[in-house]
């Protein structure tokens, strides 16, 4: 099986948010860059476990600055086969989903694999974009994923149940929880990810359709009012009289 | 203005998230000018109330549970350059998420997910706010396209009575299916996290899913969903589908009451848009008292049931 994984770099999970020039910028100072938990847990695990059991190779590809090698040499050690890097700043959801369209077009993948999100900008639309670009079909939110032949077979996480559908590759896949267990990567697993394959790639012209003017940060609460364990009705009373939710 | 709202009717009902978007649509359309069509995927059975919220037309697509989310896009794709929509508000949920990306590719659109504001315009272009950061920051975000495709966060507005009912109109549109739907395993009775007024959440505190009726006794007196931690999950205390923060789901109730949760920044991503957090834990130094708004430093479980009781008490029960 031909297997992409596209994976996305965003700030640790601990990171503190902070803007600069006058909140139009995230600052990136003393940010900790993590590979997207969706794209490491989920996307790039279970195209793992395809590889090993029906064989095949899995590529993962960022669109990114060189920076991201870190990042991507980890997918690499957790067991992907090789890596591609398209050498540009993604400044939007639409002009990454370009850039691996692009990509993607002529490679004859039966999967490709997204996280249902990035944790930064919580976008949750290259994946669909793709999809529609290369008129693939497409599956989002999977929680579970198994292939059959040419057919895959996914259940969707939807409110009040799952919904489970059939779908022929090659096909375009959105991850979820559920999908595999996360993998902590190995001493071997590092070493060889030294020797596999990074391929660098010119990106094509760019498209942004959105633009951040500026950021804001929400406003802090304006403090805990304790109520005394013994004095519970209290908390009712301004559950009810002052905070008016019940 | 022309705005199009989706509206998932396959279970031939209008929910209040629905009412939602199409108010929405109706203060975008008051603000800026306009008018707001409905378009229902399903029978239509009950849509003349959207009416009532704002709809000026309503139109629905016959029902049919088999289709997927590239069929939903490309009967959306067709009737919004039927009628000409500048802007299409789909709902952030499991159908109307993965139209957006599509449709924005497909109506040549700009696309924002997660909006939470009545837009404002900029050089004749819309500026919506949404979410970043899983909730650490906001940002203002310009659709630099003439035509738009949001979807947008639930509870962000209250649907109010606008207008009065109207007829809904059946209409024929080409559905191009690409994804089997072979059937539904559903979870009766449960109100989505995403859509819920009210949770009580649990975590490590808890000890054990032994101990959960005491946190099931106070989400029953609440009328309130249940959720938790991420630990909890993993443990398989609780199914991964209760899982709320910024690797689960993001919830925005009325109100969040926490027990036993320590309130670590990956759970708070996930909640701290809730309106008001009540933090029940033993230790006063737990970082979850810093984003609430009302805390008891205590054992949950003398604590959980005396709020039960307190709530049973004056609710009258
Ligand atoms: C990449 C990444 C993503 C993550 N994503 C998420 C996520 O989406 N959601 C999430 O929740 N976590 C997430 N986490 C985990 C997070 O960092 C915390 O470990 C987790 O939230 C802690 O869960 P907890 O509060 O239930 O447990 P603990 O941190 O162990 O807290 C238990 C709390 O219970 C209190 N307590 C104990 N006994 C009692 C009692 N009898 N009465 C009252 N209080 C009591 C304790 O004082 C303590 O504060 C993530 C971590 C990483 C690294
Ligand atoms: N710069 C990027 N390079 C490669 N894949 C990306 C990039 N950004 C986003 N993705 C993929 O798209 C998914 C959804 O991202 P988003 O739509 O931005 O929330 C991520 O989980 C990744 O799989």
């Amino acid at each position: 099986m031909n297997l992409l994984v596209c994976i996305s770099k965003t700030p640790d999970t601990t990171a503190r948010i902070a803007f600069k020039d006058d909140f139009t910028k995230f600052d990136e100072g003393g940010v900790q860059f993590i590979m997207n938990p969706f794209d490491e847990f989920y996307s790039l695990v279970r195209a793992i476990e395809l590889k090993e059991k029906f064989g095949g190779t899995v590529t993962v590809l960022n669109v990114g600055e060189p920076a991201n090698d870190i990042v991507i040499r980890k997918a690499l050690a957790i067991g992907a086969d090789k890596a591609v890097r398209i050498n540009t700043s993604p400044t939007s959801a639409f002009a990454v989903a370009k850039q691996i369209a692009e990509y993607a077009k002529d490679k004859s993948f039966d999967i490709i694999f997204f996280g249902k999100e990035t944790i930064d900008y919580n976008g949750g639309e290259v994946s669909g974009m793709v999809a529609a670009m290369l008129d693939l079909p497409f599956v989002n939110l999977a929680s579970h994923l198994e292939v059959d032949g040419t057919t895959a077979k996914l259940n969707r996480d939807i409110e009040g149940g799952v919904e489970k559908v059939e779908v022929e590759m090659p096909f375009i896949v959105s991850t979820a929880k559920g999908m595999a267990e996360q993998r902590i990567p190995n001493m071997r697993g590092i070493m060889m990810a030294k020797r596999k394959p990074l391929e660098v790639v010119e990106p094509v012209d760019k498209e942004d359709r959105v633009e951040i003017l500026k950021y804001e940060l929400p406003k802090a609460k304006s403090g805990v009012k304790l109520v005394d364990p013994d004095n519970i009705d209290e908390l009712v009373r301004l559950l009810h009289e002052e905070a008016k939710v019940i | 203005m022309k705005i199009l709202v989706y509206i998932d009717n396959r279970k031939n009902k209008i929910k209040k998230t629905d009412q939602e978007l199409v108010y929405y649509a109706h203060l975008i359309a008051q603000k800026h000018g306009g008018s707001v069509d409905a378009f229902v995927l399903g029978s239509g059975e009950g849509a003349e109330v959207l009416g009532k919220y704002g709809a000026d037309n309503v139109y629905a697509v016959a029902h049919d549970e088999t289709f997927d989310a590239n069929g939903i896009s490309s009967a959306v794709k067709n009737f919004a350059e039927d009628k000409g929509a500048d802007l299409v508000i789909v709902p952030f949920n499991s159908s109307g998420k993965p139209l957006v990306g599509m449709l924005s590719y497909m109506l040549d659109a700009s696309s924002v997910t997660g909006v939470l504001n009545v837009p404002e315009v900029e050089e004749s272009k819309l500026v919506f706010k949404k979410g970043v950061f899983s909730g650490k920051a906001f940002a203002y975000i310009k659709t630099l396209k003439d035509k738009v495709v949001v979807s947008l966060m639930t509870n962000s507005f209250s649907p109010e009575e606008v207008g009065s009912e109207v007829n809904v109109e059946a209409v024929n549109i080409p559905v191009d299916n690409k994804v089997k739907v072979v059937g539904i395993d559903k979870v009766e009775g449960k109100v989505p996290l995403p859509e819920a007024e009210r949770i009580v959440s649990g975590g490590r505190g808890m000890k054990g899913p032994e101990n959960w009726g005491v946190l099931l006794d106070l989400a029953k007196a609440l009328d309130a969903e249940t959720a938790c931690s991420r630990p909890v999950a993993d443990v398989g205390w609780r199914p991964h589908s209760e899982h709320v923060g910024q690797t689960g789901i993001v919830v925005r109730p009325n109100l969040y009451v926490a027990l036993g949760i320590s309130g670590a920044i990956q759970h708070l991503a996930g909640v701290s848009s809730s309106k008001v957090i009540v933090v029940i834990n033993k230790d006063p130094e737990a970082p979850f008292f810093k984003a609430a708004d009302y805390g008891v430093v205590g054992d949950l479980f003398e604590v959980a049931p005396k709020l039960t009781e307190a709530i049973n008490k004056f609710k009258g029960k």
